[in-house]
């Protein structure tokens, strides 16, 4: 099995188009730098205006690092699925469409071993495509902006709310956050490799990998009672920024945050359970039909 | 003679299509086993279903005393194949491509043992370059080279000279004879050219819309005994009452035409008795019999019985 892995991973890396994701986070994420470096303060002002008397912080030392990386994230984690979709939904697509589906199911691999090795190298593409994110976004911003306390905007309900997390309390929460966004993603190759097995090129189903996400996506974005009780909570995208909890700080009564602490663990432990879910069904489904189909192309 | 390959009553059916119907042959050990028949005649399909591409609808495989839907990896550890088209990975080596395909295959692969295998194709001095580079006729050396890394005992190759130049065809030709006479590899061998299977192969199979048509050793089906023999006469209809009276009418075939399937030996001693019978002949035309029902069961369409040889 380790031996599969590494040809799946060889073969990956020989691939132009793996290096596409790398090359266009490194752009966004420069871009962003750039823009908040040379006129951030604009954005901080306008944030900032409706607790412009209420909210002491020194406005300067706001934009920083750990802000920095958070504004990428809330961009960016929404984007990736479409990234990770280019090689995911190329699996058996990819192959099929070479015409070296046919050689690989004659060579002495089971079908379920192919459909797991497939699934582990697209999510190990995952996995470094989080980790240049967590380099280009996290540490080159504590690089080009220093390190501070963080602020974060929240909306809850009617309300806007700002949490202040010490620097100290930061790090954590961007390990772990990125730890749920693997796990959020792997859905997503999951979700492709599912598709990629109906089809004999991957522009397919990577266009049926998009289309679904940007799908429920909305329908996970309308706030009607009767879809926020009966479909939302079984969308896999309505937990998708499930990674922001990390950042949701419990507070004392008198407001103050408490340090290392999360508010509602329960809410991210129920996201999680839910998405691994989706693996789980989503990998059984490709192993099932996978070994039943006829190879043709 | 022991078998390698047992196929029995094996049938695929496509939706409305039976591509294999009810088919039954068997692969003896060192034998080059020609796989014949037009396009669309379920050779493909089958070699498929021995590859585990495809599952039978009905029937059994059995390849190296091994039932191929229970026992397929260990069956296919001894198998190499090159099926249609030999497809691999362009954009990598030609030698990347030949050291995944050992490592799926279950051997360490040594770099002199790649080399070796790249050599034996006439594809060493390209072995650092990209598949996307190469002629269809190196993609078709490198093909062989990938089914044969692993040294099976058995190896399938579908039109394994489609698309070559004459030169490829008789260099792949050569590597076959070679495999089989020097290395005693058991190859099965699909073609709808009669002719490349006759040069290569001991026993054949004949298809048509998925079943057997005839199958046998290839020097008894193509004896001159069973040749055909045409004849044209000044009076055809006339010839034909005459023929149908004397020792040769079971000779005789249907049709139009005069045709006698018989002896080519024998052909003087007809056109003696012809001449006796006040017969002008203007010609006489001999071709192999499994020749002609070969060529007739690309032409024509409907129901065709399988060759009486």
């Amino acid at each position: 099995m380790w031996n599969l892995l590494q040809i799946e991973l060889f073969k990956i890396s020989k691939r132009p188009r793996t290096y596409i994701a790398f090359a266009a986070i490194a752009a966004i994420v420069f871009i962003f730098q750039f823009a908040f470096k040379a006129d951030g303060q604009s954005y901080m002002n306008l944030m900032l205006q409706s607790v412009k008397d209420s909210f002491e912080f020194e406005r300067t030392k706001a934009i920083n690092g750990y802000f920095m990386c958070y504004i990428i994230l809330n961009t960016l984690l929404v984007q990736l699925p479409i990234l990770v979709a280019l090689i995911a939904a190329d699996s058996i697509s990819g192959e099929a469409n070479m015409g070296t589906l046919r050689l690989l199911i004659t060579k002495p691999i089971s079908r379920t071993q192919l459909i797991i090795v497939k699934f582990a190298a697209a999510t190990i593409f995952t996995i470094l495509l989080l980790v240049w994110m967590a380099i280009t976004s996290l540490f080159f911003s504590l690089f080009i902006f220093g390190a501070d306390d963080m602020l974060i905007f929240r909306s809850k309900g009617d309300e806007s709310q700002i949490l202040l997390i010490s620097k100290d309390d930061v790090m954590w929460r961007y390990l772990a956050a990125f730890a749920y966004a693997t796990v959020a993603l792997t859905v997503i190759v999951a979700l492709s490799l599912f598709l990629s097995i109906f089809a004999d090129n991957s522009i397919g189903p990577i266009i049926a990998t998009v289309c679904i996400v940007l799908v429920c996506t909305i329908i996970s974005n309308i706030n009607v009672p009767i879809i926020d009780k009966n479909v939302r909570p079984f969308l896999f995208t309505s937990y998708l920024v499930g990674w922001k909890g990390f950042f949701y700080i419990a507070t004392t009564e008198d407001g103050v945050p408490i340090k290392g602490s999360v508010e509602n663990w329960a809410a991210i432990r129920n996201s999680l359970s839910i998405l691994l879910l989706h693996i789980g069904v989503l990998l059984g489904a490709s192993v099932f039909v996978f070994r039943k189909k006829d190879i043709l192309s | 003679m022991s078998a390698i390959i047992r196929v029995s009553h094996l049938s695929k059916q496509f939706k409305d299509t039976k591509a294999v119907d009810d088919l039954s042959f068997t692969v003896n050990k060192g034998d080059v086993y020609g796989f014949l028949g037009q396009n669309g005649a379920g050779k493909s399909t089958t070699i498929r279903m021995l590859l585990s591409l495809i599952a039978p609808t009905e029937g059994d495989i059995t390849i190296f005393d091994k039932k191929l839907s229970t026992h397929r990896s260990a069956i296919l550890r001894q198998v190499g194949a090159v099926i249609e088209k030999p497809d691999l990975y362009k954009y990598l080596s030609a030698y990347d491509n030949l050291s995944i395909f050992a490592k799926m295959s279950g051997i360490k692969a040594s770099r002199e043992l790649l080399m070796q295998q790249l050599e034996m194709v006439g594809l060493a001095d390209r072995a650092k370059g990209k598949v996307e580079t190469f002629s269809q006729g190196m993609k078709q050396r490198l093909g062989i080279a990938v089914a044969l890394v692993h040294n099976p005992e058995l190896i399938i190759l579908d039109e394994p000279t489609n698309g070559l130049d004459p030169q490829g065809i008789a260099d792949i030709r050569n590597l076959i004879l070679r495999l089989s006479r020097e290395m005693g590899k058991t190859i099965l061998i699909s073609s709808h050219l009669l002719s490349e299977i006759e040069l290569i192969a001991n026993r054949m199979i004949i298809l048509h819309k998925g079943k057997k048509m005839v199958e046998g050793k290839v020097s008894e089906l193509l004896d001159p005994a069973h040749s055909m023999i045409q004849l044209e006469t000044t009076n055809d209809q006339l010839a034909k009452e005459k023929l149908l009276q004397s020792n040769w009418a079971d000779t005789l075939q249907e049709g139009k035409s005069i045709r006698l399937l018989m002896n080519k030996q024998a052909v003087p001693q007809l056109i003696s008795d012809l001449v006796g019978l006040d017969v002008s002949i203007l010609s006489v035309n001999s071709s192999h019999s499994l020749e002609n029902y070969f060529l007739s069961l690309t032409t024509m369409s409907g129901h065709v019985e399988p060759f009486a040889n």
